[in-house]
């Protein structure tokens, strides 16, 4: 067997060590490892984005990184998203405005939006349409996530 | 599979030596390339080299308008950066269009030209620039032209045991400017069917008196087409120069057809897309 | 039990509080959190990991499989070939079904699963399946389906003979059946005609591109027993499958919906969960599958193929005379293809006397197609209405007028023998001329196109329970899977139904143990089919409620009336009593009486038919030929939209899948019968940054036979989406584009040939 790696990481402010297989995806160890099965692993090759998260503040594709690269970073998905019973204003105005169908495609969605509208508050409709590309949906036509987030950010600005 | 190791050397001596050692030594950069062939078994290494904890490859800085860019460094950090975005936005503009916004936060110009995809989309407008690459391995440290790096599909002229560790990027000349624009049936998320980096410096009174064009996606490598500039020096980059070195690019094209173009698409919008990347940099040079 | 099949009470005046409005989704919470369980979501104690070895020749016959270096793999726990099926006759429906999950005497297609593994880890079975020898006789293979149809084709059947033929022959051949639909007399027809258009079109095979790929767990017992959760579209029409090519009592097989992560057809048969409950059965261990985007665009079902041409006749003053279609379908490697929607659908919403259509199913060397959305007839409406668009330019009338002037009304009787109901065509087509897209004017360089589309809708056998808890709360089962959001709409009849707030309702999808048969969740049956069920739950469990506040009251039961959900008297004179809620009576008599529940089994039938108008916005780059849409909306009658926001979400999904197809999606193939573009890279679906918003307007022409009015809305929003790109596409550039996809070296070569 190949020699494991030891790995210490946060995951949503929660301390985890685990042995990952050298070449084990994070995507692979968040949902059978850790059995945090909010992010989705939909093409493992990084072309459809459901496996979103944040890592050490940078949004990637948890099918590209390694668990092994992980050691002592911190990690941000889904499951960390709504604070307690306060939901993420992106999560909740998803909910109002219907931007989901069938909920494979949201976890990415969200984690991505919410990179967004960190570090671009007032986006465009055009700049979140090109930010939000790496991530596949097929029920939606994607006008009511985008709507989604649109006014999450203004909500988020008026707070 | 199942012997292989992770490696996540600090120094460039710990990454020469580990990738020197036996024969299944793979980088990881961004790993948006090398971990899609890991788990295809497109590649079965003996060591990952993770190189992202060797400060050298992570660098990017400027001194007296020349830029070193860390060949690790992510894409999302290369266009975060405001001056070097001013200084090269054509470069930026390659980079950007490195996949999603996810990609972009791991993927780097160093993968990028190190998976030696003819359709590499930073690859042509680090070309354009000028950009040299700084190499190290067994024999110590070298430098080699962006252009001489890639050799085939998936193929590099770097010896076994040698990394890329940056990239350096001249300053940049008054009134001069660059592009890089692609065709992709998408917006976004594709692979390119061209791409075209252009760079031109103009003298004071608008006369194109260098440049540089790269194009990518229609040959087994990324091209620098000295043809297709030497259309252009000399000139004011008028129609007539524009339609010599769009017919200069064409004779360059030697693309094959597949799955994302045929040879006679690709061919023909090479020229549409170099003209159309040439007529960005002239106004980016006029402006400058 | 069934009280309301054949008589809904629908009522235009009926004052509705909860239909009509856009409650947040019940499953909404669970998947903006994380916590929604999707296929690959399920572990069990003691679980393996299943993956599966493929063809990589599309024609071969397998000479032998040998499993024994791979059985050596520490973890392995079980291997799975041909030999672990039961042997069932090919050319049947089962034995194609089993052919399907596992390659017998030939591998078919590339891709077609040969053997799996289950080992202790992932990485361990993979390993198993390098080791795994399977020695081939390549044969010679056919992907095309007009190259499969001619004399000197591979036949890839020895046991299939033409269907349909006017002199039937014993010869093998590829072509399953033939096909006539006709109506009046199409000769006679084109020659009343002024203008007759013929033109010939194709498509490409298409990937219903759900974002979740399949994946199961199954747990074998060493009673027999099956239990199996998986994301599937037909939870019961898998088991009774499963038991067919298994030999297994569907008594014994119980399968569990998951969450489905998006299926629009592709999710109708099974893959990998036969192979699963298979290795399960050898290991003695519960086994997980989950498929690779890769061995989904290679092993799944794929969308019809199409090369047909299409002739139309048009008298000078707009009457269509004669419409003939002679159409091939592609069906993969196996028959199923449901190609005779096509031809049943393709004029179906104008008012044709004359129509003559002769319909192939060809097989050949690809994985059996698929539902997809309608399918068999977005790929022909794509020429149809193109059609229509020339005879329109040629006679000089308004798009839009031509098809008012030709549209099927109530009373029509169509090609496949439907008389149609109050139908909303006209009303569709006169709110599209009315609405603000249309009536603006077209940008510079753009070309704007119109088409339109029709859908049967379905209904179908039914199944749900109604259970009354003693708070008065109320709970439903259903079993027609939900795969986009029909909970809450279903959740919403059932409250207006019972007079209470839809925050009360709450529903469970069942596994197959716990309900009657469902039909598969497809053809814009779930929210039609199962609306008929609850109400018809809920008024038995409001007869229940009046009895038993008759008895608490000491009243006859007609003197008892039930509205917004309260018991009350019927009239001053029964005697001043307070009126009762749910939970008064519930609570009151659940000890005495026991629950009240309610179930019912229909097989629903009355589903009114849909239609609708795309209207579309398109710019073409003449250098590069990229199209770019810039505008986009969508009219359709949903005889009443339950959920607003739910019915605009299924307009907008459907038109932007069909922005992919028109565009880009397709399936490419080397010459060496390999699939080229397997991964979402490369097959290139619409992201975010393509498409523009996508406008709607809800048409609402109330379905007589729904309690509510309501129709399908599931098929119809894809269905004229690419003839209404290809339509704005042949306004922008002068030509109008005859094979899908319309993608950029196609559009380019149109242009350069119009140049020259």
């Amino acid at each position: 067997m190949a020699k494991k790696v030891h790995v210490t990481t946060t995951v949503n402010g929660d301390d985890y060590e685990y042995l990952a297989e050298p070449g084990q995806t994070l995507v692979d160890v968040l949902r059978n490892n850790l059995e945090l099965t909010g992010t989705k692993e939909g093409c493992s090759t990084g072309d459809c984005g459901a496996c979103s998260v944040i890592l050490d503040g940078e949004l990637v594709c948890s099918c590209l990184v390694l668990a092994a690269e992980t050691d002592g970073k911190s990690v941000e998905t889904i499951e960390g998203m709504a604070d307690g019973d306060n939901l993420h204003p992106l999560q909740r105005n998803f909910l109002d405005l219907n931007g989901l169908q069938c909920g494979i495609c949201t976890p990415g969605f969200l984690i991505a939006a919410k990179a967004l509208l960190e570090r671009n508050p007032d986006p465009t409709e055009t700049e979140a349409r090109f930010w939000l590309a790496g991530n596949l949906c097929r029920c939606t036509g994607y006008d009511k996530i985008v709507r989604s987030v649109m006014a999450a950010a203004e909500e988020m600005r008026g707070a | 599979m199942t012997e292989l190791r992770y490696e996540a050397p600090e120094s460039l001596d710990g990454a020469v030596t580990l990738l020197s050692g036996g024969g299944g030594g793979k980088i990881l950069a961004g790993g948006t390339d090398v971990l899609v062939q890991l788990h295809t078994e497109m590649i079965e290494p003996d060591v990952i080299v993770d190189i992202k904890n060797i400060p050298e490859l992570k660098r990017l800085s400027e001194d007296g308008g020349a830029w070193t860019v860390g060949a690790a460094v992510s894409g999302m950090n290369i266009i975060d950066n405001d001056a070097f975005q001013t200084a090269w936005p054509g470069v930026c503009e390659g980079v950007a269009l490195i996949g999603s916004i996810q990609v972009k936060g791991r993927a780097s110009i160093g993968g990028n030209l190190c998976n030696a995809s003819p359709a590499a989309d930073s690859v042509p407008a680090i070309i354009a620039a000028g950009a040299i690459a700084n190499i190290v391995g067994p024999g110590g440290s070298r430098e080699e032209p962006v252009e001489n790096i890639v050799t085939g599909p998936g193929q590099t002229s770097l010896a076994q045991g040698e990394l890329i560790v940056s990239f350096s990027f001249p300053a940049k000349q008054a009134n001069s400017g660059d592009c890089y624009l692609r065709l992709t049936p998408r917006t976004e998320m594709d692979i390119a069917i061209v791409g075209a980096g252009v760079n031109l410096t103009l003298d004071d009174d608008g006369t194109c008196i260098a440049a540089r064009i790269s194009i990518g996606a229609v040959a087994p490598t990324p091209l620098l087409v000295e043809d297709a500039a030497n259309a252009l020096i000399g000139t004011k980059v008028n129609d007539a120069a524009l339609d010599a070195m769009v017919e200069a690019v064409r004779a360059a094209c030697n693309p094959i057809s597949d799955k994302r173009g045929t040879r006679e698409y690709r061919i023909k919008t090479a020229g549409v897309i170099a003209r159309r990347a040439a007529l960005k940099a002239l106004e980016r040079a006029q402006a400058n | 039990m069934a009280t309301i099949l054949e008589d809904s009470k629908y009522d235009p005046q009926r004052d509705l509080k909860v239909v009509g409005s856009n409650p947040v989704k019940h499953d909404g919470l669970d998947k903006v959190t994380g916590r929604a369980k999707f296929g690959a979501d399920y572990f069990l104690p003691g679980m393996l990991y299943g993956r599966t070895l493929r063809s990589p020749h599309p024609h071969a016959i397998i000479k032998s499989i040998d499993t024994s270096a791979a059985e050596a793999v520490p973890g392995v726990k079980s291997i799975v070939t041909r030999d672990d099926f039961p042997e069932i006759d090919p050319g049947t429906v089962a034995g194609e079904m089993t052919r399907t999950a596992m390659a017998r005497e030939k591998a078919l297609f590339d891709g077609h699963p040969v053997a799996a593994v289950a080992a202790t880890t992932d990485a361990a079975a993979k390993q198993a399946l390098k080791l795994i020898k399977v020695d081939y006789e390549i044969l010679p293979h056919v992907i095309d389906p007009v190259d499969a149809m001619q004399p000197d084709a591979p036949i890839l059947h020895d046991y299939i003979r033409t269907k349909g033929l006017d002199e039937p022959s014993d010869k093998p051949t590829n072509i399953t059946e033939r096909l006539i639909t006709e109506m009046g007399d199409v000769e006679k027809g084109f020659a009343e005609a002024d203008v007759i258009v013929e033109r010939d079109f194709d498509s490409k095979p298409m990937h219903q591109g759900y974002i979740e790929p399949q994946g199961c767990v199954a747990e074998y017992s060493d009673d027999g027993q099956v239990e199996l959760w998986c994301c599937t579209q037909a939870p019961f029409v898998y088991r009774d499958r499963l038991s067919a090519i298994l030999k297994m009592e569907s008594a014994k097989i119980n399968v569990q919906q998951s969450e489905l992560g998006g299926g629009f057809g592709g999710k109708t048969g099974f893959y990998p969960e036969p192979v699963a409950i298979l290795l399960s059965k050898k290991a003695k261990r519960p086994v997980k599958m989950v498929l690779s985007r890769n061995e989904v665009f290679r092993g799944t079902g794929p969308v019809s193929a199409t090369n047909y041409t299409i002739k139309m006749g048009v008298t000078k003053d707009g009457k269509i005379t004669a419409a003939q279609g002679h159409l091939v379908f592609q069906t993969g490697i196996f028959t199923g293809s449901m190609y005779f929607n096509g031809p049943n659908a393709m004029f179906t919403r104008y008012n044709f006397e004359n129509i003559h259509i002769e319909s192939f199913e060809v097989v050949s060397n690809r994985p059996k197609v698929n539902s997809f959305r309608a399918p068999c007839v977005p790929q022909i409406v794509f020429g149809v209405e193109g059609v229509i668009d020339e005879l329109a330019r040629k006679i000089g009338m308004d798009p839009i007028d031509l098809r008012l002037k030709n549209a099927a009304t109530e009373g029509y009787t169509t090609v496949y023998g439907e008389t149609l109901g109050p139908i909303g065509f006209v009303e569709t087509l006169q709110a599209a001329k009315d609405s603000e897209h249309y009536k603006s004017l077209v940008k510079d360089g753009e070309g704007r196109g119109v088409a339109a589309g029709f859908w049967f809708n379905r209904g179908g056998e039914t199944s749900t329970s109604m259970n009354i808890a003693p708070d008065g709360s109320v709970t439903i089962i259903t079993g027609t899977a939900d795969v986009a959001g029909s909970r809450i709409s279903i959740a919403m009849m059932a409250a207006e139904e019972l007079g209470i707030d839809v925050d009360k309702v709450r529903i469970t999808m069942a596994d197959t143990n716990s309900l009657g048969f469902n039909r598969v969740t497809a053809g814009s049956r779930t929210t039609y089919s199962v609306g008929m069920t609850v109400v018809d739950n809920a008024r038995q469990c409001i007869d229940q409620f009046v009895k038993r506040a008759a008895e608490i009251w000491d009243v006859p039961e007609d003197a008892v009336v039930y509205e917004n959900g309260e018991c009350r008297p019927a009239g001053a004179n029964v005697g001043n009593f307070e009126p009762l809620t749910i939970a008064d009576i519930t609570k009151q008599t659940t000890m005495s009486h026991g629950a009240v529940t309610a179930s019912a089994s229909m097989n629903v039938t009355g589903a009114g038919p849909g239609f609708g108008l795309h209207i579309v916005d398109a710019k073409v780059d003449e250098e590069t030929g990229r199209t770019d849409i810039t505008r986009y909306t969508v009219v359709e009658d949903a005889g009443k939209a339950i959920h607003p926001l739910q019915v605009e979400g299924q307009y907008q999904g459907g038109a932007v899948q069909g922005i992919g197809w028109a565009l880009n999606e397709e399936y490419v193939y080397g010459e060496d019968g390999r699939l080229q573009n397997a991964s979402f890279l490369d097959y290139r679906m619409p992201v975010t940054s393509d498409v523009p918003m996508i406008d709607t307007v809800i048409v609402e022409v109330p379905n007589p036979r729904h309690p509510f009015g309501l129709r399908g809305v599931g098929e119809v929003p894809v269905v004229p989406t690419m003839a209404a790109i290809g339509n704005a596409i042949g306004n922008a550039i002068g030509v109008r584009p005859q094979s899908l996809p319309m993608s950029p070296p196609k559009l380019l070569e149109i242009i350069d040939n119009r140049n020259s």
